[in-house]
C-alpha cells in the first residue's frame, strides 16, 4: 500500500538545514494498522505529510497503492489525496461554517460526485460513527469526541485505501480517545490500511505494527502480525471502488 | 463546481460582513466615480456621426486679416467660418454629394392652435441637404428639396420638443406657423437628436442643443435676418446695413459637404483652391492658402472640444479606481489569508491549487458583481447630481445622460477590476503550504 525508500526531507533557512526525514525507508502493507511514534520534533508529522502527498520531498521514492507519486503534478496529487488518502487530524479541521453534512460532503464535491451518490455515502458515513441524527449540525454544537468522529466520516466517506491519522486523540478524554481507536479498529477491520501517529504508547499498543522514529530515522520497524482477515469497507453503494 | 464555489463565496462573505462591505463600497465607490467621469468624457469627445466620419468635411478657407491670424493661440488655423460670399460661391458646385450652408438665427414662433404668447426659438438657417447628410431622424414628415432651397420656399421643420408645445406631440406636417411674423408650413418634425458635441456648429457651444426650428437658408436674405450666432469681423469699413453684412468679410455662416470618394474630395478642393487664387487675384486672401476639408474627428479634435480639465478629471477618476482597487486587493489578501487554514484543509482533502484558485476568484466575482451594481446606481445617482447641478445649462444636462455606452463602459470596468483585484489574492491563497495550516490550525 505504501512503499517509501531512502525519502529525505530538509527544511532550509537562510542559516539552517533541518534534515527532518533521512533515509526514510518504510513499507506499510494493504489492510495494516500501523502506529508511529517517536518523542517530538522525531519527523512524526513530516512523515505523515509526505505520505499524505501535502508535502514533497527531497531524494528518494514514494509508491502508494501501486502507483509512483514522487514526482506528480499538483493536479495529480490532489486528485490521488482525494481518491485513496484520508486524514484524521489532531485539532478535527472541521470547516465551522459548515454544517456537519456539508462538512462529510467536502471531498465528495472534488471527486464531482453526483448528488444522490453523495448523500448516500455521507449518510452511510455518518451511521457509521453514530451521528446520522446530528447532520445539520454546526461543528461548534458537538462536542470534541464527536466533532473527531466527524471528521473520520469525512475521511471514509470517500471510501479510500489509506487513512492517515495525526495525533487523533490528542484533543480528547480518554473515554473519547477510546472511542475513536473503536472507530478506526472498526475501519480497519473492513479493509482500510490505517497509519496512526501518536506518542501515547499506551494507543500504539493497540495497532497490529509499531513503528518508532527518531531524527528522521525509522529505528524499529517489527514484522506486521496479521489479524484475522477483515472485511472490506464500503461506504458507498455498490461494489468497493478501490483496487 | 461553480453552484458549490457560490455557495461556499456568500457563505464566506457572510462570514466576515464588515470586511465584505468594506470591499463592495471600495469597488462601488471607484465605478461610481468613473462612470460619471467616463459618461461625460465619452459624451464630450465621442464622433456622434463616426460612420460618416470619412464622407463628411467641413469647408473652411482663411480669408482673415493678413496682419494677424483668427486665433492668435492657433495661428495655423483658419476660421471656423465663411463668410456669405464665400460660402454662396462654394455652394454653386456640383461636386459634392450633398452640401449645406446654416447659420444661426433667434426666431419668434406663433399662430399655433391655443398658442397664447409666440415663442423665441433658435432656429438653424440650413439646406435642405442638411438632413439626408447628417442622417437626422424624422417622427413625422421629412426635410425640404433643393427647390425649397431655392425659392426660398416658406417651409420650416420642427425639433421634437418644440413640436411637443406647440402641437402636444401631434403630427403637425402640413399645419402652419408664423416665425418672425410670415407664414410657413411644417413639412417635418425630427424625432429625439441630440448630437453630442453639435459638430456642425462648435463655435455656438459644442454642447448646445440642436435648433428648436430648421428653414431655408434662402430666408435669411429674404427676410434680412442677422445672425443670432457667432459673427467675427474684420475690415475697414463700417458694417452699416444689412447688404453691408452680406458682402463683408464677416465670417458668420457654417458649411459642410458629402464628398463620397477621394476623387470627389480632391476636385473640391482644387475647386476652393482655384476660387481662392481668383479672389487673390482681386485683392482678397492675402494670407497664405489654408483652405481644408476636415473630416468630423478632426474638427472636434482641432477645435479642441475635450477641455484638458475633462481629460485631468478622467485621469484622476481612474487613479482613485486604483486606490479603490489596491485597497481592495489588500483586504482580499488578509480574508484569504486568515481562511488559510479551512483552505489548507481543502487541500488536504483533495483540492488542487486550481480548483483553491476557482472558489477564491469567485467570491471576488461576487463581491465585485455587488461592488459594480451599486457603482452602476453611485453612476446614476452622480450622473442625476451633475444634472441637478447644472439645470439651467443645457448643455451639461445633457451630457450627463447614462447612456447604453456608458454602461457598457462600466461592465467592462467590473470585469476589469475583477481580475484586478483578486487575480493575486486568489493566486496566492492556492500557493500556501497547506501542510503548515493544519498543523497549527
Amino acid at each position: 500500500m505504501l512503499k517509501m525508500h531512502d525519502v529525505s526531507k530538509i527544511y532550509r533557512t537562510d542559516l539552517i538545514e533541518t534534515h527532518a526525514l533521512r533515509n526514510f525507508s518504510l513499507e506499510v502493507g494493504a489492510g495494516q494498522f500501523v502506529a508511529v511514534s517517536g518523542p517530538s520534533g522525531s519527523g512524526k508529522t513530516t512523515f505523515l505529510n509526505v505520505a499524505g502527498l501535502l508535502e514533497t520531498f527531497d531524494t528518494g521514492t514514494y509508491e502508494l497503492d501501486g502507483t509512483d507519486v514522487s514526482r506528480l503534478s499538483d493536479d495529480a496529487r490532489s486528485r490521488i489525496r482525494n481518491q485513496k488518502i484520508g486524514f484524521i487530524f489532531q485539532s478535527f479541521n472541521l470547516i465551522p461554517d459548515l454544517d456537519i453534512y456539508d462538512n462529510v460532503d467536502v471531498p465528495l464535491r472534488y471527486r464531482r460526485m453526483k448528488g444522490p451518490e453523495r448523500h448516500q455515502r455521507i449518510t452511510r458515513a455518518l451511521e457509521l460513527v453514530g451521528l446520522a441524527s446530528r447532520m445539520k449540525h454546526m461543528p461548534s454544537q458537538l462536542s470534541g469526541g464527536q466533532q473527531q468522529r466527524v471528521a473520520i466520516a469525512r475521511a471514509i466517506a470517500g471510501d479510500p485505501a489509506l487513512i492517515l491519522a495525526d495525533e487523533p486523540t490528542g484533543n480528547l478524554d480518554s473515554l473519547m480517545a477510546r472511542q475513536v481507536m473503536d472507530l478506526l479498529e472498526k475501519i480497519n477491520d473492513m479493509g482500510t490500511t490505517v497509519v496512526l501517529v501518536t506518542h501515547d504508547p499506551e494507543l500504539a499498543r493497540r495497532a497490529q505494527r509499531n513503528i518508532h522514529i527518531v531524527d528522521g530515522l525509522v529505528i524499529d520497524s517489527p514484522p506486521y502480525e496479521r489479524r484475522t482477515p477483515p472485511e472490506p469497507i464500503n461506504v458507498g453503494a455498490g461494489a468497493p471502488t478501490r483496487g | 463546481m461553480t453552484s458549490y464555489y457560490l455557495k461556499l463565496a456568500v457563505k464566506s462573505l457572510r462570514r466576515t460582513p464588515g470586511l465584505t462591505a468594506l470591499m463592495v463600497c471600495a469597488i462601488a465607490l471607484g465605478i461610481g466615480t468613473c462612470i460619471v467621469t467616463l459618461t461625460v468624457y465619452h459624451a464630450m469627445s465621442g464622433n456622434p456621426i463616426w460612420w460618416k466620419n470619412n464622407v463628411l468635411y467641413a469647408v473652411t478657407m482663411d480669408s482673415w486679416d493678413p496682419l494677424r491670424p483668427y486665433d492668435s493661440d492657433h495661428p495655423q488655423l483658419a476660421p471656423p467660418q465663411l463668410t456669405y460670399k464665400d460660402a454662396m460661391y462654394l455652394m454653386q458646385s456640383d461636386i459634392p454629394q450633398r452640401k449645406a450652408v446654416m447659420t444661426k438665427l433667434l426666431g419668434m414662433l406663433s399662430g399655433a392652435p391655443g398658442q397664447t404668447l409666440p415663442l423665441r426659438v433658435w432656429t438653424r438657417a440650413t439646406s435642405g441637404d442638411f438632413f439626408p447628410m447628417f442622417d437626422v431622424p424624422f417622427e413625422y414628415g421629412g426635410g425640404w428639396s433643393a427647390g425649397a432651397d431655392r425659392g426660398p420656399q416658406p417651409v420650416i421643420v420642427l425639433s421634437k420638443e418644440t413640436n411637443d408645445k406647440l402641437f402636444g406631440g401631434a403630427d403637425s406636417v402640413g399645419r402652419t406657423l408664423l416665425w418672425e411674423g410670415h407664414q410657413f408650413r411644417v413639412v417635418g418634425v425630427m424625432s429625439d437628436w441630440h448630437p453630442l458635441p453639435l459638430f456642425y456648429d462648435l463655435i455656438d457651444g459644442a454642447f448646445n442643443a440642436p435648433a428648436d426650428a430648421f428653414v431655408p437658408f434662402g430666408w435669411v436674405r429674404a427676410l434680412q435676418q442677422l445672425p443670432g450666432g457667432n459673427t467675427s469681423f474684420w475690415g475697414p469699413n463700417p458694417i452699416t446695413t444689412f447688404q453691408d453684412l452680406l458682402a463683408s468679410e464677416a465670417v458668420w455662416t457654417e458649411m459642410w459637404v458629402e464628398l463620397p470618394d477621394a476623387a470627389s474630395r480632391q476636385r473640391y478642393q482644387a475647386y476652393m483652391d482655384a476660387y481662392w487664387a481668383a479672389q487673390r487675384r482681386e485683392g482678397r486672401f492675402q494670407r497664405p492658402l489654408n483652405n481644408h476639408l476636415t473630416r468630423v474627428g478632426e474638427w472636434l479634435k482641432v477645435n479642441g472640444v475635450v477641455s484638458s480639465d475633462s481629460r485631468i478629471l478622467v485621469r484622476v477618476a481612474f487613479a482613485f479606481l486604483a486606490v479603490c482597487l489596491i485597497n481592495t486587493v489588500g483586504i482580499l489578501l488578509t480574508k484569504f489569508l486568515r481562511g488559510a487554514p479551512i483552505t489548507g484543509v481543502r487541500r488536504a482533502l483533495g483540492a488542487s491549487r486550481r480548483q483553491v484558485f476557482l472558489q477564491h476568484i469567485i467570491e471576488v466575482a461576487v463581491v465585485s458583481l455587488a461592488g459594480s451594481l451599486i457603482g452602476l446606481a453611485l453612476g446614476a445617482a452622480g450622473l442625476s447630481a451633475v444634472r441637478a447641478l447644472y439645470a439651467g445649462d443645457s448643455s451639461y444636462s445633457l451630457l450627463a445622460h447614462f447612456d447604453p455606452i456608458g454602461v457598457l463602459w462600466a461592465l467592462a470596468l467590473a470585469a476589469l477590476s475583477t481580475l484586478a483585484a483578486g487575480l493575486y489574492p486568489a493566486w496566492a491563497v492556492g500557493r500556501l503550504p497547506p501542510a503548515v495550516y493544519l498543523k497549527t490550525r
